[in-house]
């Protein structure tokens, strides 16, 4: 459970690279999270509607983009995805994986209003 | 009124990585090798710590930093108790210690006086995985009685580690604990893996992993 700090840092970039951009109101934030980081969206929210209230993205929207996490097996070279735990290739029961997905960990764009 | 996208592409840990590397750079001026060891609560952290210390004194000084979730001092005593400096932080119930928590921690101990500085990180699998600290080395404690599938349901964990230890080897015959099935998730998550088997309470091990660390720390 260490979404609260997750989340303020989420803030604190929106808000920086909003004040840059000169906005007036932060709109929507896309959040690009793999599916191997341990974040749980709901809990994000949660602290999100608490924290965001009287800053530039008060009310602003998160969209999370989630990766999968995809890996590679060394042994037939089949593509398969992973569901939180780690599983033998399917196709041939290898476990020598190459992790291709799933880190990804950012904030990828914000949407702006800004006063003409 | 005009709306516009702006692209930022940011790490959402940019933050915390920053302030682990100024705890990096502050360890290697002092000379002192850091290590931040991870492991389940009751894995035997405090007690590989102290045996840890108890092998390594008197010739290299030793200094830990507790990371506990409530204000308690029950390992730092201990610690304080076998003759090293130790702080306490107490994370306010958070998951895991962050880099600027281990910076706090670090101004509170004789820097310039140390060899080894371990980090006991909190009691979890998940979160500490995600939070860089600046050590030099991140180990993680197993210990058998927890199962031998915990490489493959908390994969994140294995695969930033520079070290594993096997705790408490002595209870093998006594626990249905595959080694081999154990070790094959590991190596699948992080391929060559310096690796220990031991027990805290009989000594088995120790040797090996002490040696290891006498390695590591550079005598000033």
């Amino acid at each position: 459970m260490h979404e609260l700090s997750i989340t303020e840092n989420i803030l604190e970039i929106a808000t920086r690279n909003g004040a840059r951009a000169g906005a007036s109101r932060i709109t929507d934030i896309t959040l690009v999270i793999g599916d191997l980081s341990s974040i749980v969206d709901d809990s994000v929210q949660f602290y999100w509607d608490m924290i965001s209230q009287g800053t530039l993205a008060e009310g602003a929207r998160l969209h999370f983009r989630r990766v999968p996490a995809r890996v590679h097996c060394q042994s037939c070279a089949h593509e398969f995805e992973l569901a939180g735990q780690l599983n033998p290739c399917p196709e041939c029961g290898s476990l020598s994986l190459d992790i291709l997905s799933g880190d990804e960990f950012y904030v990828d764009s914000i949407e702006i209003e800004k006063k003409e | 009124m005009s709306a516009s996208r702006v692209t930022i592409v940011e790490r959402i840990m940019d933050a915390n990585d920053q302030v682990a590397e100024l705890n990096r750079r502050r360890l290697d001026e002092a000379g002192v090798f850091g290590i931040n060891l991870m492991a389940s609560p009751g894995a035997g952290k405090t007690s590989t710590i102290l045996k840890t210390i108890q092998m390594l004194q008197p010739d290299i000084k030793i200094g830990v930093v507790e990371g506990d979730t409530a204000p308690v001092t029950i390992d730092a005593d201990k610690v304080l108790a076998a003759g090293m400096p130790a702080v306490q932080i107490n994370t306010g119930g958070d998951c895991h210690l962050d880099a600027p928590m281990l910076d706090q921690g670090l101004s509170q101990l004789p820097l310039n006086e140390l060899d080894l500085m371990i980090v006991e990180n909190v009691g979890n699998l998940i979160c500490p995985a995600a939070f860089k600290l600046g050590t030099h080395a991140n180990v993680l404690i197993a210990s058998i009685p927890e199962g031998d599938d915990k490489p493959y349901k908390y994969p994140n964990i294995y695969r930033g580690l520079d070290v594993l230890i096997i705790n408490k080897i002595d209870l093998l015959p006594y626990i249905d604990f595959r080694m081999d099935y154990f070790r094959q998730g590991v190596e699948a998550l992080n391929p060559g893996l310096i690796t220990f088997e031991v027990s805290a309470k009989t000594g088995e091990g120790f040797e090996a992993w002490t040696q290891w660390l006498r390695g590591k720390v550079k005598k000033a």
